[in-house]
């Protein structure tokens, strides 16, 4: 079973695609582009369609997602942490 | 899906464009008209009003863009003849006599000097007469290169950027090469995400036109803003889906355009294109805006993905929608027309889900109603560039 979605390697992100997982639940990846598998333990309950980090980060770091920049880290994130407005901005406007 | 022979049948207009539906429409030029025009689509059963909010006191660009859509709008081949009403008959003759250049019915009334009861009466025979003579008109088989397919995303999520747009983005890989006409926009909703779509540009020339209408946008937002534009862009509904930036809005967004389409052209806003392939259409990101503007350039199907739920329709483009959110599948069946989730289960190829909406789009053009259709969504929303004089 899929519970997340990566759009390719080298993306620090993934897409939560199952309704309710919660802190601590082992989840299985997806990376789309390269067709292979990926495994993390969540750290936060994480909504459908929602984000998580697949590395650790520090506040400052750029986050990658379809290859290409998504905005900037505004608080520390964990690998397997929720990934949301509270810890990553735009960089524009 | 084989469509070097693909066929659909439409209504073939008095211009040669071919529409997928036969609406006899009553378009009120101003805000102050649309008392009548409702009138008289009470008054004569199958015809359709599409009242506004605006046309009065508008100036320069703001009021050619306005005459623009008012005019595309007539001139859709979606619509079969049209009876327009305006409060002065010199507006209303302008606007006629742009949609009369198709060569289709056109009726025009003023209100001044008339008051509502006579306009109301005068329209209402003109639009008897129109909506029986549309009656007898009949569908015949045409090449698919005369559908035109535009595309705008709504209440988008992150499974809008890995399901619903890629499938668009496959189905306009397997149109293009056919000669269909196609168009995408939502201007800074490619914010982050620019680069790209310059780099998909024909030529120089298509791509220096394109960088302008962006940075046109850009400068409006620099503006205006009183924040980074979170909750508006990504909007409450695309955040509470869990997209963070708009820079990760406008990746899942580029996804529309597919991989092989080149931009061949762009236009301004509910300008009409001059040839087939992809153009970019500078444009608001607001849905009903959006689809407005296309339906205003001419295209007669609409691909719509959404991720939350996005409930649009327009009162002369069918609006097919698609989705790969399996939740919002389950709670907004009714408003959904092709269901991609099985994508993001591994269960559906991109290329199975491109056929998918390759098939309703047939199925659509041949008359089968969309789901926005059947629900009455008619939402027709004019965009204004500026205040009024």
């Amino acid at each position: 079973m899929i519970h997340f979605v990566v759009h390719e390697e080298g993306d620090g992100v993934g897409v939560v695609v199952v309704e309710g997982v919660k802190k601590g639940q082992d989840l299985v990846g997806w990376i789309m582009e390269d067709d292979k598998e990926v495994k993390i333990t969540a750290q936060s309950d994480i909504p459908i369609g929602h984000k998580l980090a697949l590395k650790d980060y520090k506040p400052g770091d750029t986050v990658i997602k379809y290859g290409v920049d998504i905005g900037k880290v505004v608080a520390p994130i964990k690998r397997g942490e929720h990934t949301h407005v509270q810890n990553l901005k735009t960089k524009r406007w | 899906m084989e469509l070097q022979k693909a066929s659909f049948w439409g209504f073939k207009r008095e211009n040669g464009r071919v529409g997928v539906r036969n609406h006899v429409i009553v378009l009120p030029v101003d805000d102050i008209s649309n008392a009548a025009a409702e009138a008289v689509a009470n008054n004569i059963k199958g015809v359709l009003a599409l009242p506004h909010p605006y046309g009065r006191l508008q100036f320069g660009a703001d009021l050619d863009l306005h005459f623009r859509t008012l005019i595309g709008t007539g001139a859709n081949p979606n619509v079969a003849a049209v009876v327009v009403i305006c409060i002065e008959e010199g507006w209303g003759k302008k606007v006629a006599d742009g949609i009369r250049a198709t060569g289709k019915p056109v009726a025009h009334f003023g209100i001044e000097q008339h008051g509502d009861h006579d306009t109301i009466l005068r329209a209402s025979k003109a639009a008897k007469e129109f909506v029986q003579w549309a009656g007898e008109l009949r569908r015949e088989e045409r090449p698919l290169k005369d559908l035109w397919v535009s595309t705008k995303c709504g209440e988008s999520d992150t499974t809008s950027g890995c399901g619903a747009n890629p499938t668009v983005g496959n189905a306009f890989d397997k149109l293009y090469p056919h000669g269909v006409t196609m168009v995408f926009g939502e201007t800074t909703e490619l914010t982050g995400g620019e680069h790209l779509v310059a780099a998909r540009c024909r030529n120089d020339e298509v791509r220096k036109k394109f960088q302008f209408m962006f940075d046109r946008y850009q400068e409006v937002v620099n503006r205006h803003k009183t924040s980074d534009l979170s909750e508006s862009q990504p909007t409450k509904g695309n955040i509470e889906g869990g997209l963070t930036t708009i820079e990760e809005k406008a990746l899942g967004n580029i996804q529309k355009i597919g991989r092989k389409c080149t931009v061949d052209g762009v236009l301004d806003k509910a300008e009409a294109p001059t040839g087939p392939g992809l153009w970019f259409m500078d444009s608001s990101s607001a849905a009903a805006e959006m689809v407005t503007l296309c339906a205003a350039s001419g295209y007669t199907v609409h691909f719509f993905p959404t991720g939350q739920g996005n409930v649009i329709g327009n009162p002369i483009l069918p609006v097919i929608k698609l989705c790969a959110n399996p939740r919002t599948v389950r709670t907004m069946s009714e408003h959904v027309d092709v269901d991609v989730t099985g994508l993001l289960r591994k269960e559906l190829t991109p290329d199975q889900a491109g056929d998918k909406l390759l098939e309703c789009m047939f199925r659509t053009a041949n008359g089968r109603l969309t789901a926005a259709e059947a629900l009455g969504h008619r939402e027709f929303v004019l965009t204004r560039l500026y205040e009024s004089a």
